[in-house]
């Protein structure tokens, strides 16, 4: 494979999979937050 | 007996005759390190024990990179091995609070414009005439990670190791001088002075523990080869979020990292010997580690502002310089930055979340770059 070849296939797939792992994240992390919701009720005083 | 005392005192000379110009530079180029770390403040904890390793084995006749030589041990047991830099991210995944990522998770993007900087400059890298491993090296210091340009660098470019290092390291020191003008270059005055709202979006505890274990079995699928960059720095956080395990959580943070931190430093600085360091090609590895932070900082703006673009104005692209994984200089950067244009934008915290998204937009890249080589056939399954 020459130089040319390797560098823009690394760049390329390099760019687009970097943005697409970090993209599905954020997708996870919005449903771990949903699953699992903070629970924003107050504390009951005794 | 008079033959015997010259003999015995051109010993105690041998050195000094042994001394070459190259030596005598980088012992220079190591007392210049240690002023940086000492006197400017720079990285002191890398710098200090890089600088005396690069005086250290720079020594004539000490032979300390010698097949005995102590810091040959250090660096055939952690650097060849990739044990120390691993070991660091234990630790700074035990010292990261990702909540401000985890309130606003779609900051993380910024994370992932920010490491475009890598893939650049590997083009950069390839177009001066590196080879395609040695360009890799260079281009991870886009990463703006030492731990993840050491893992990378000591696992395909050991030669380049010193280089690469020192470059990541004294750029990573240099963020509140390198990303501020280029900041103000790409963006106007009216997107300076946007206030975000307050992003503070409670996470509970449950999430903030699957976390780490979802980004790992996620991300290690997806990107094998990086799994133990991933794998280390969510074990790090995991602990830190867990609650359960105190004492290791405090021994990755301290006492590990700070035994690591050390024998890595001089083991970095062993490879700064002369014959390896003084060559045209690290000058050229400096000006692309530059350029490498240089980009990330301009590729971060640019997304920032399509994302301002996006939202109706809602974002600042100036957080978007914080997309790097310099944490939290960049984000303090970016904060200062927004304060010089309009006193009251408070841009610390969405500048923090896009921070933590290039703490693991950094690791990201370099996996998927691992994995983008591995399966291309250049680097070993």
């Amino acid at each position: 494979m020459d130089t040319w070849t390797f560098g823009w296939t690394v760049a390329l797939i390099g760019m687009g999979g970097t943005m697409l792992v970090l993209w599905i994240l954020s997708l996870l992390i919005l449903l771990l937050k949903k699953l699992f919701p903070q629970n924003t009720r107050p504390a009951e005083r005794g | 007996m008079e033959s015997a005392l010259i003999s015995g005192l051109q010993g105690l000379f041998l050195g000094v005759a042994a001394l070459t110009a190259g030596q005598a530079l980088m012992i220079l180029v190591g007392c210049g390190l240690l002023y940086l770390g000492i006197r400017k403040g720079y990285e002191p904890l890398l710098l200090l024990p890089i600088g005396f390793g690069a005086i250290l084995v720079n020594i004539p006749l000490a032979d300390m990179m010698g097949k005995e030589g102590f810091l040959r041990f250090f660096y055939d047991f952690g650097v060849l091995t990739e044990i120390f830099p691993l070991l660091i991210f234990i630790g700074i995944g035990a010292m990261t609070d990702f909540q401000p990522l985890l309130e606003n998770p779609k900051i993380i993007l910024l994370g992932a414009a920010g490491q475009f900087g890598i893939f650049l400059t590997l083009l950069l890298a390839l177009a001066v005439g590196f080879d395609k491993l040695d360009a890799v090296a260079v281009a991870i210091i886009g990463a703006c990670d030492g731990p993840t340009a050491i893992y990378v660098s000591s696992k395909f470019a050991p030669h380049m190791l010193g280089a690469v290092s020192v470059a990541a390291y004294s750029y990573m020191s240099l963020v509140p001088l390198i990303q501020p003008p280029i900041m103000r270059a790409l963006t106007t005055d009216k997107e300076r002075k946007i206030v975000m709202g307050v992003a503070k979006r409670p996470v509970s505890k449950t999430t903030k523990i699957l976390f780490p274990i979802v980004v790992t079995i996620f991300a290690s699928i997806l990107a094998p080869k990086g799994a133990p960059l991933i794998g280390t720095v969510m074990l790090g956080n995991l602990m830190r979020e867990s609650g359960v395990v105190e004492r290791l959580k405090s021994a990755a943070e301290n006492e590990i990292a700070n035994i690591v931190t050390l024998l890595l430093g001089l083991s970095i600085g062993a490879t700064m010997e002369a014959a390896n360091f003084l060559r045209p090609q690290t000058l050229l590895v400096l000006a692309l580690g530059f350029i490498a932070i240089g980009l990330d900082t301009a590729v971060g703006v640019l997304f920032g502002k399509a994302m301002c673009l996006l939202t109706g104005g809602k974002i600042n692209p100036l957080i978007g310089a914080a997309g790097i994984s310099a944490f939290p200089m960049s984000a303090r950067v970016v904060q200062v930055e927004g304060q010089k244009y309009n006193k009251k934008s408070y841009l610390l915290m969405h500048a923090m979340s896009a921070n933590a998204g290039g703490q693991i937009g950094s690791v990201i890249a370099a996996a998927v770059m691992l994995s983008v080589l591995q399966g291309m056939g250049i680097i070993a399954g």
